[in-house]
């Protein structure tokens, strides 16, 4: 346990949840989302559980990423609230 | 078709990097049974591989590639192999999955049960692959607009 890597990654995690739903373009909410997720797999492989770390890099910050902007792509990208 | 499509870097790179992703995709595969990795994760990472490729030399070129019959194919025969070898251990005696019971190998439940772990390792990857990339195509914007990503201001994409 490195506690002050721990610290810095829950930090900058917390301020991307923050980032991610109070922004209002969605593109930019998404790739902060994208973020979040590269984030979350370094803090689970510093909590030693390397496969839900393999699972989040790759379904989290891979292929959920590409699936918004593809479905961003067919819709307006602003959000109205 | 965007400014990034048309990138001639941008496509040699693509065309070079997906056989290798694949590559990784089937080593991770593999792998899954002894460390890190496994059937979904090496499925997603080879599903990631076809659709960095539909995205940048189009969709219709994509599904040249992986046409939905054949996305309809691979998943049902990704779940028929991890069905198959459950059942196929209930046939021998043994409970679903219980790889030990098929007598495949004499004498040496553990290698059977070795060999049988990757077997459904790339049963569940056939399937997740062919899904990931079903999902990608249906989500996509159909090829007569312009570009994948609309056209923001201030945003130079």
């Amino acid at each position: 346990m490195i506690w002050i890597l721990d610290i810095t990654m829950l930090f900058f995690l917390v301020v991307c949840a923050i980032a991610a739903i109070s922004i209002k373009d969605l593109l930019s909410a998404i790739i902060i989302l994208s973020a979040y997720s590269l984030i979350m797999a370094v803090v689970w492989v510093e909590m030693h559980s390397v496969d839900v770390g393999f699972t989040e890099a790759a379904v989290g910050a891979g292929i959920t990423t590409v699936l918004f902007i593809a479905t961003l792509a067919r819709t307006e990208g602003r959000s109205e609230d | 078709m965007s400014r990034i499509q048309e990138s001639v870097i941008i496509r040699t790179v693509v065309r070079i990097m997906v056989p290798f992703i694949e590559l990784f995709a089937l080593y991770v595969i593999i792998h899954g049974a002894g460390g890190p990795g496994g059937g979904f994760q090496g499925g997603v990472i080879f599903g990631a591989a076809i659709i960095l490729y539909a995205m940048i030399y189009g969709i219709a070129e994509g599904k040249k590639k992986m046409s939905d019959a054949l996305d309809k194919i691979l998943a049902s025969t990704g779940l028929t192999i991890y069905a198959g070898t459950g059942l196929l251990c209930i046939l021998f005696g043994g409970m679903f999955l219980q790889y030990g019971s098929v007598p495949l190998i004499p004498d040496n439940p553990a290698l059977v049960s070795k060999y049988l772990i990757d077997l459904v390792e790339l049963g569940i990857g056939t399937t997740v692959a062919a899904v990931m990339i079903s999902l990608f195509f249906d989500v996509s914007p159909p090829e007569s607009e312009e570009g994948e990503l609309p056209d923001y201001e201030g945003v130079d994409v």
